[in-house]
């Protein structure tokens, strides 16, 4: 059973990757419909993937790709021509593989998915092409030269005579599983030393096949152990390398910078094994844009530079979506409709042009459409009537910090509705992912001409520059990305440099006014709100994340050291005040701060709302504010719709029906290693629930620990910006007040109160921390 | 059912516990932890394991007993799991026992609390209860603080 696992598993890590070039390759066909290259290795990838299943016992899939082989076949032969129709079913066709593999990769099974229809239009598309379409018979093409059979070869040079070839071609037909070669040697017609060089010929004429020879299939996490060791090797190095007896001892010294240079070396090697060529992910944007263009009737052509520039391939996954989404922002609002380029003076074809190349130890990815740019006065108007900027704001803004208010949270509602769906992010999370990596992204835009979006990335994230700091006699890094300035003030300058506002200290930084954030009260190692001293020197770390600039206020600041990046065990990845940890030169573990989760723990970020990609985890935060800026919009299985403080929500899950189990006399689920009893909303509400009993659960998910409820909801629609004002004679009623969101009425729900209604569980399973 | 298992055990607040010796990679006395602030309290800290980072998880808040008195040095438990190692945080290390034909019996009732949530079941030994601690459960908890 596991050698068979072995089997399939190597044939989906296969068929992946076939699938990749094969998206690529039908895109690039459709531009050259002629290109028998090009349909040949698509023929070869269905064909491989047929018959492998076949030999897999995976049915379905076979069947799929039968119907797309005979109609590659036809189109490899010259019998029917390639043309949109055709491309489009063959695209569906490699969508409809992957997801089989998908679920094979899952669980063994191909799926429940039903395919005859797909089936059905690839059998009708090997039909005659229409009288209008079809084109002067192609010349008969040259025999390809790669692929030329043994025979040919023999022929050819005068060793065997043709009827000998025919008689054993003929033999093999009756069944003779061996080679051709291999029956001219038996029956004495050639020297096997001919057929070895006729093989070589044959060998050297399929080009890139040496290569494929020279590397190794290397499992991701071996290469995560190695890099491991490396940093441990680096950490081991520095503390011989600075030891006091290297220096007294001439032998010792000579060694110890021999060590030092293979460590180095060693230590770029290990980096180097990581690193992707950015390419694997971009060789999905031509497919993803050629369907959007379809859907969005335009005309838009890909243009890629610099596919082989490398980057960690941590990186490279975490660029992926943001990458995605920008792309799709191009096609999609970027570039105009054909007729409106014409209009313009623009050829009908729009461009978009990915440029990819190092500099300055990063790496720059530029997405450039040539469409009808992004225009400054509307963005603004945008931003003043969701009430991000106020008019006068608006004013004095200039258009290339207007053009980047389309990163700003709150900005496209159309995104976010997706974004809880999880079909995609906003362009504030594409901010946000990015600048969660170290990198920066910015665009230029020039109305009528099109759009520029330029993204910095670091090249690995293993080992970062971070500036340690000690607070409560302990150290912690913080990553110099964030990093903006250090200054210090002295005793006698406090009580000038330092005001007090409503509680919170702020510094004056050259006419701007600086939140200060205590570390140690951030990390609650001080119960007391921090008043400035004024009797000795303070150490401000200016920082800045997310948009948010603020100064953190430490005991001491040490020095900048490059620190390799650990992540944290499983019951520390929740906490939202670090990033992960580190080893330091005298192998104490040190932990790395994150900036944007202590400005929003301390309260100086200004909004809280999701910042994570579907999948994380979102932030959860008092609900005690008296203004709910950010709702989640919900039904219950009819019209009436509700809303409630998305800082109420720990997160949105789904449950299948048959995940409900009972206990004491109530409807409770498994989560996340406890019991989660479970409260319809319809029942508290007395609505009439009308959904399918089959269909999964919508569940909000409240509070944690013991607290924890979830709410079954009917459906999530939204997530809104509105600013609701929460009457404080309402505290303890389940509908705190009704409103108008997004022309409905909408009742905003107290989840507190909304949970209390639904109590908690006795013999609660779970371990509340 | 009786099959013979052999247990790792140590004593926390006095009460003898045991896990299966196969899960313990490693054991040894203490070492200097890096506190981290805004965790579970019964996160005792992190440690640096030949390069590898480790959680401490101090086994007497988590089974809610009181905390250590000053004179013990506590001893590390290396226990390997899933998501890596972690360290579970003991008063004193014991023998490694062999539960031999005895049967794996419910937890008694007078066992309260966190002690009671987190044992699989005891063993009578000559004089002493072995209680099997339910590692899974005892390394479940939430992340964030109250």
């Amino acid at each position: 059973m596991n050698e068979m696992d072995d089997v399939v598993r190597e044939f989906l890590v296969e068929s992946n990757e076939g699938l990749d070039q094969l998206d690529r390759d039908l895109v690039a066909l459709e531009q050259d419909p002629g290109n028998r290259d090009l349909l040949a290795r698509i023929f070869r990838c269905i064909h491989t993937v047929k018959g492998t299943c076949g030999f897999l016992g995976f049915s379905k899939l076979e069947s799929v790709t039968h119907v797309g082989e005979s109609l590659l076949a036809l189109l490899r032969d010259g019998a029917r021509r390639m043309n949109p129709d055709r491309a489009t079913a063959l695209l569906r066709l490699v969508d409809a593989v992957r997801e089989i593999l998908g679920h094979i990769e899952q669980s063994g099974e191909e799926g429940d998915g039903n395919y005859d229809a797909l089936v059905a239009t690839l059998t009708e598309l090997q039909g005659p092409d229409a009288p209008a379409a079809a084109a002067p018979a192609e010349p008969e093409a040259e025999p390809e030269a790669p692929a030329k059979n043994m025979g040919d070869i023999l022929i050819e040079r005068g060793l065997v005579e043709p009827e000998q070839v025919a008689e054993a071609a003929e033999e093999q037909k009756k069944g003779d599983p061996r080679r051709i070669g291999e029956i001219l040697v038996e029956k004495a017609h050639v020297p096997p030393h001919a057929i070895v060089e006729a093989l070589e010929s044959q060998t050297d004429a399929k080009p890139g096949s040496s290569v494929a020879d020279s590397s190794v299939r290397v499992d991701v996490g071996l290469l995560d152990r190695l890099m491991n060791l490396v940093g441990e090797l680096v950490l081991a190095r520095n503390q011989i390398v600075q030891h006091p007896i290297v220096g007294q001892d001439g032998m010792l010294a000579a060694t110890c910078q021999r060590l030092n240079l293979i460590t180095t070396e060693l230590q770029e090697g290990v980096m180097k094994t990581r690193m992707q060529p950015i390419g694997t992910i971009w060789s999905r944007f031509p497919r993803v844009v050629r369907d959007l263009s379809v859907t969005c009737k335009k005309q838009v052509r890909v243009e890629m530079e610099g596919k082989e520039t490398e980057l960690d391939r941590t990186i490279i996954e975490a660029i992926k979506d943001p990458l995605t989404h920008i792309v799709r922002n191009s096609v999609d609002h970027g570039i105009e409709k054909p007729a409106d380029r014409v209009k313009a003076g623009k050829p009908a074809e729009g461009c978009l042009q990915m440029r990819a190349f190092h500099e300055g130890g990063q790496v720059n990815i530029e997405i450039i459409d040539d469409g009808g740019g992004i225009n400054p006065v509307k963005i603004k108007a945008k931003a003043v009537q969701k009430g991000l900027l106020t008019q006068e704001q608006a004013d004095r803004m200039s258009d290339r910090e207007a053009v980047n208010l389309i990163f700003a949270p709150g900005f496209s509602t159309a995104e976010q509705v997706t974004n809880v769906s999880g079909r995609g992010v906003g362009m504030d999370v594409v901010r946000t992912n990015i600048e969660r990596i170290g990198g920066t992204v910015d665009v230029t835009s020039v109305l009528g001409q099109g759009t520029t979006l330029r993204i910095k990335i670091p090249l690995t994230l293993a080992i970062v520059p971070a500036l340690i700091v000690s607070a409560g006699s302990q150290r912690y890094a913080i990553p110099q990305v964030s990093l903006v300035e250090l200054v210090r003030v002295d005793g006698d300058d406090i009580p000038r440099a330092i005001e007090t506002i409503d509680g919170t200290p702020l510094y004056r930084l050259r006419g701007n006014l600086l939140p200060l954030v205590q570390l140690t009260h951030a990390l609650r190692l001080v119960a007391n709100r921090w008043a400035p001293p004024t009797d000795r020197p303070i150490n401000i770390v200016v920082l800045q994340a997310d948009g948010v600039t603020f100064g953190l206020v430490v005991d001491d600041v040490n020095d900048t050291q490059e620190i390799v990046v650990k992540p944290l065990g499983k019951h520390l990845k929740g906490l939202t005040g670090f990033a992960g940890a580190t080893i330091m030169g005298d192998g104490r573990v040190a932990l790395i701060l994150d900036v944007f989760g202590i400005a929003q723990g301390a309260g100086v970020a200004g909004k809280v709302r999701d910042r994570s990609i579907p999948g994380e985890s979102l932030q959860v935060a008092d609900a005690d504010q008296s203004v709910w800026r950010t709702l989640l919009l919900f039904d219950v299985g009819e019209g009436r719709r509700f809303a409630v403080p998305l800082s109420s929500v720990a997160r949105l899950e789904e449950f299948p029906p048959t995940a409900v189990e009972i206990a004491e006399g109530r409807e409770v689920v498994q989560y996340r290693g406890g019991i989660m009893p479970l409260g319809r909303v319809a029942d508290v509400l007395g609505c009439a629930d009308s959904r399918d009993p089959e269909a999964n659960l919508a569940v909000v998910v409240h509070g944690a620990g013991r607290e924890r409820v979830g709410l079954v909801v009917g459906r999530v629609h939204d997530i809104v910006e509105e600013s609701v004002t929460y009457p404080p004679e309402t505290a303890g009623r389940i509908v705190a007040v009704s409103t108008v969101i997004q022309g409905k009425v909408t009742d905003v729900l107290d989840v507190g109160a909304l949970a209390r209604s639904f109590g908690t569980l006795q013999t609660y399973g779970g371990h509340g921390g | 059912m009786a099959e013979s298992r052999q247990l790792c055990t140590f004593v926390v607040d006095g009460l003898l516990l045991g896990i299966d010796v196969r899960q313990v990679q490693e054991v040894f006395r203490s070492q200097e932890m890096t506190a981290v602030p805004l965790a579970d309290p019964s996160v005792a800290g992190l440690l640096n394991l030949r390069g590898q980072i480790v959680t401490a998880i101090d086994l007497r808040t988590r089974l809610g007993l009181g905390p250590r008195p000053d004179g013990i040095d506590p001893m590390h438990v290396v226990i390997r799991t899933d998501d890596g190692a972690v360290s579970l945080l003991v008063d004193e290390i014991g023998d490694v026992i062999e539960s031999g034909d005895d049967v794996l019996e419910r937890p008694p009732e007078t066992l309260v609390g966190g002690v009671r949530r987190m044992i699989q079941g005891v063993y009578k030994l000559a004089g002493r209860l072995l209680l099997v601690l339910d590692t899974e459960t005892a390394l479940t908890f939430d992340v964030v603080r109250g």
